[in-house]
């Protein structure tokens, strides 16, 4: 007996509509392919390339508790922030954020990455320097890599003091695709 | 016995939602079945923040399902029937009758929850327990041995 698809779409809006969920998820589709999004009650707790639902399910259940559901309605401020960024029509992020997944060191540089502006570059150094640590550019460097909500967060504005893009988890390629669509890889960067 | 880990929820409700309907289709007929559906899911979420293990967690669904169900019996029954005397429920709660099951081995524990707490047909105890009706008579009545054994003074 299978669950038709309309049962199980009201099962999964009810469970989210009525505060059950400790973390509502979805899977978006974009530009640079499906994202992973999810959200506590607090707000968007995490954005995935390549995610394995599977695997972030466990970590999520983890982190916030075990009632972790797919529930495409609470997403939908999510989906449609990502929308009119990736249409070009929107330059930051309005979402509540729920940093949790985030260490405390992490917090404090991902608050720093928040500020850079559409279509800006900072250095992994200069961002230390503003997360009060000067000589930390490459726990930054870490932190980046392990950013629990990359675009939102803008990490790819982040690059290396030459001017190299240097790395991104989703891949050096994406992170040249978000920066040519922000309008700001030509201008700033230097060399090859 | 070491702990079973509780999975998220979204992979327990992909892993039992076929069957639970399955279970309240044949309770309840078709329509009935999609809002007791969907009932015995939320009342899982409920619950699920307070399970400790994660033993037996198809035997705990299919648990819900028939309380469920059997709410929805009562509340379908036609309006001009008298009200049953206020002593109906004698049925005991599934929390006394876990407490007094709480020391049986999990599966026979939840043949006895299933059998005596919720009057299900061993059919549906061995489709909750993934076994044959057989094993689910016998297991009801292991479990009832010893629960008796243990009264002894």
């Amino acid at each position: 007996m299978t669950v038709s698809h309309t049962l199980d779409a009201h099962f999964r809006a009810a469970a989210s509509a009525e505060g059950l969920l400790d973390v509502a998820y979805d899977i978006v589709d974009s530009p640079l392919g499906p994202l992973f999004v999810a959200t506590t009650q607090a707000g968007l707790c995490r954005v995935a390339y390549d995610a394995t639902a599977e695997q972030e399910e466990e970590r999520l259940a983890r982190h916030f508790g075990l009632r972790v559901l797919r529930s495409p309605g609470a997403l939908d401020g999510t989906r449609r922030e990502l929308d009119e960024y990736f249409g070009g029509g929107r330059r930051s992020f309005d979402l509540p954020l729920d940093l949790r997944l985030a260490g405390e060191f992490s917090r404090t540089v991902l608050e720093q990455v928040r500020l850079v502006p559409y279509g800006e570059l900072t250095t992994y150094g200069g961002l230390a320097a503003q997360a009060g640590r000067p000589r930390a550019a490459r726990a930054v460097g870490t932190v980046m890599n392990r950013n629990p909500l990359p675009i939102v967060l803008p990490c790819h504005r982040v690059v290396g003091s030459t001017g190299k893009l240097v790395g991104y988890a989703g891949g050096l390629g994406r992170k040249e695709a978000l920066l040519a669509l922000e309008g700001g890889l030509l201008q700033n960067r230097t060399g090859p | 016995m070491t702990a079973v880990t509780i999975p998220p929820f979204e992979r327990f409700y992909e892993a039992h939602r076929d069957e639970v309907l399955g279970f309240l289709r044949k309770r309840l007929g078709s329509n009935a079945a999609e809002d007791a559906f969907q009932e015995t899911f939320l009342r899982a979420l409920r619950g699920y923040g307070r399970l400790e293990h994660g033993l037996q967690l198809r035997a705990w669904v299919f648990t819900i399902a028939s309380r469920v169900a059997i709410d929805e019996l009562r509340r379908a029954r036609p309006a001009g029937e008298p009200p049953e005397p206020a002593t109906h429920d004698t049925r005991p709660a599934y929390a006394e009758i876990e407490h007094l099951a709480g020391n049986l081995p999990p599966t026979e524990r939840a043949a006895v929850v299933l059998r005596y707490a919720y009057d299900l047909p061993y059919d549906d105890i061995a489709a909750a327990l993934d076994s044959s009706p057989e094993a689910a008579r016998q297991a009801a009545s292991a479990g009832v041995r010893r629960l008796r054994l243990e009264e002894l003074p």
